[in-house]
């Protein structure tokens, strides 16, 4: 049985297309990168300063000037780029990212994100979460639906805001809902459950797609 | 020609108390050790810091932060130091936080030129207080403003003796825009090489944006 995280990686990666340029956020959306379809080619960007990312290294293969935006020592594929950080913002900002898939604390139903101050934390600092947002032609939200039982998504983000009106998809181990003018719009849900289901560990009000359908299932 | 290299030791007589620093460097990949070190050493305090982040406790910036040497810090991220946060929530630090993004260009601006950065990031966020925004064909932006240093600590892998620098891998990050914005800038070179060994194509950093050189980086 996949736990709810390996769930939302694995629906996650079934959105990315042969050569989309893509930032995965710290956490749940690196796990994306284990269930990208073979036949899909993406290129990872990591925001410190590549383009062709490609997997953690093993132990004993790590060159020390070669990490990624989470500090682990990465490798990169054949075609690779590396660059300073004020070119790796320009591809941020600039529109250059076709798809950033991060995680969130609260989205709400206008797409407003906080993802980047733990309540009752330390204050850790956006890093390039807010610049990410901003700038990716497509923000997918990986995150599991509720915290604990506390609805995530809700009617309007009571937490400090990362971007606003910025997210265009959610996916959780429950749903696929998009973020549209009128709302949430539920497109997908899991096969065990129902959209009343959904709809109560959801704060905001879920506008059911009229071709609601069942989320793609985990498969190793 | 100018001799550009320094020892260790004549290099940190540039750095004074309370003196404004950037220092190069993503999580310490690519942050000028040497230079935390002797800083740890001669005890240069109340320094004003600009960085992406403060490494981890005992690794790049988190040297400076275990020893108490920063008074205020510029920076993007400090969640993966407690200390930088423990001084932060003790009153003994001062933090700004940056999108980091903003923060490239704002160096990039301040060794540019440039009065300012007109960025959407940050617009209906705590980061918009107290700025200036501009709306711009239908647009809201902020005005950042450029940020310069009397001295830059810059990590390179290989320095020729013009001061010319190749950085290999991810260590570039910040340490080239930071060499662009600084009075003084110090690099940290991991290689010296003669002049004409860097082939011209190569170099990511020119001659005429670094000081000072120091042998001896990791």
């Amino acid at each position: 049985m996949a736990s709810a995280k390996e769930m939302i990686a694995y629906r996650a990666a079934q959105e990315l297309s042969n050569g989309d340029v893509v930032n995965l956020g710290i956490g749940l959306p690196t796990l994306v990168s284990n269930y990208i379809p073979p036949d899909v080619h993406i290129i990872l960007q990591s925001e410190n300063g590549i383009l062709g990312m490609g997997e953690l290294c093993m132990l004993g293969e790590e060159d020390k000037d070669c990490v990624n935006s989470g500090n682990q020592f990465v490798k990169v594929l054949p075609g690779a780029s590396y660059f300073d950080s004020a070119t790796s913002f320009g591809i941020i900002r600039g529109g250059h990212v076709d798809i950033t898939i991060l995680g969130a604390l609260q989205v709400d139903e206008t797409g407003t994100l906080a993802s980047h101050i733990v309540p009752g934390k330390m204050v850790p600092g956006m890093g390039g979460a807010m610049d990410l947002v901003e700038g990716a032609k497509k923000v997918i939200i990986a995150t599991t639906h509720t915290a604990k039982g506390a609805p995530k998504l809700l009617n309007k983000v009571t937490l400090p805001i990362t971007a606003v009106n910025k997210v265009d998809m959610i996916i959780t181990e429950l749903a696929v809902i998009e973020v549209t003018k009128e709302g949430f719009l539920l497109k997908e849900i899991a096969h065990d459950t129902t959209a009343e289901e959904v709809q109560n560990l959801t704060e905001a009000k879920l506008l059911v797609s009229s071709e609601l359908k069942t989320m793609l299932p985990y498969q190793e | 020609m100018i001799n550009k290299i320094l020892s260790l030791e004549e290099a940190m007589a540039f750095l004074h108390d309370g003196d404004t620093v950037m220092i190069g460097g993503f999580m310490a990949c690519g942050t000028p050790e040497i230079f935390m070190d002797e800083i740890v050493k001669k005890n240069i305090k109340n320094l004003k810091v600009i960085a992406n982040d403060t490494g981890v406790p005992g690794k790049g910036i988190g040297k400076l932060i275990s020893a108490k040497l920063i008074k205020e810090l510029t920076a993007s991220h400090i969640g993966l130091n407690p200390e930088t946060g423990a001084q932060m929530t003790a009153g003994e630090l001062k933090v700004t936080l940056v999108p980091q993004g903003s923060l490239a260009e704002m160096i990039r601006a301040g060794g540019a030129g440039l009065g300012g950065v007109l960025t959407s990031t940050g617009v209906g966020t705590e980061i918009e207080e107290g700025k200036q925004k501009i709306t711009l064909n239908e647009k809201e932006y902020l005005i950042e403003l450029p940020l310069s240093a009397d001295v830059a600590f810059i990590h390179g892998s290989v320095v020729d003796k013009a001061g010319n620098v190749f950085y290999n891998s991810t260590t570039r990050n910040f340490n080239s825009i930071m060499a662009t914005a600084a009075k003084t800038v110090i690099v940290a070179a991991e290689k010296i090489v003669e002049i004409g060994e860097l082939d011209a194509n190569h170099i990511m950093t020119p001659g005429i944006f670094v000081d000072y050189i120091v042998g001896g980086e990791g």
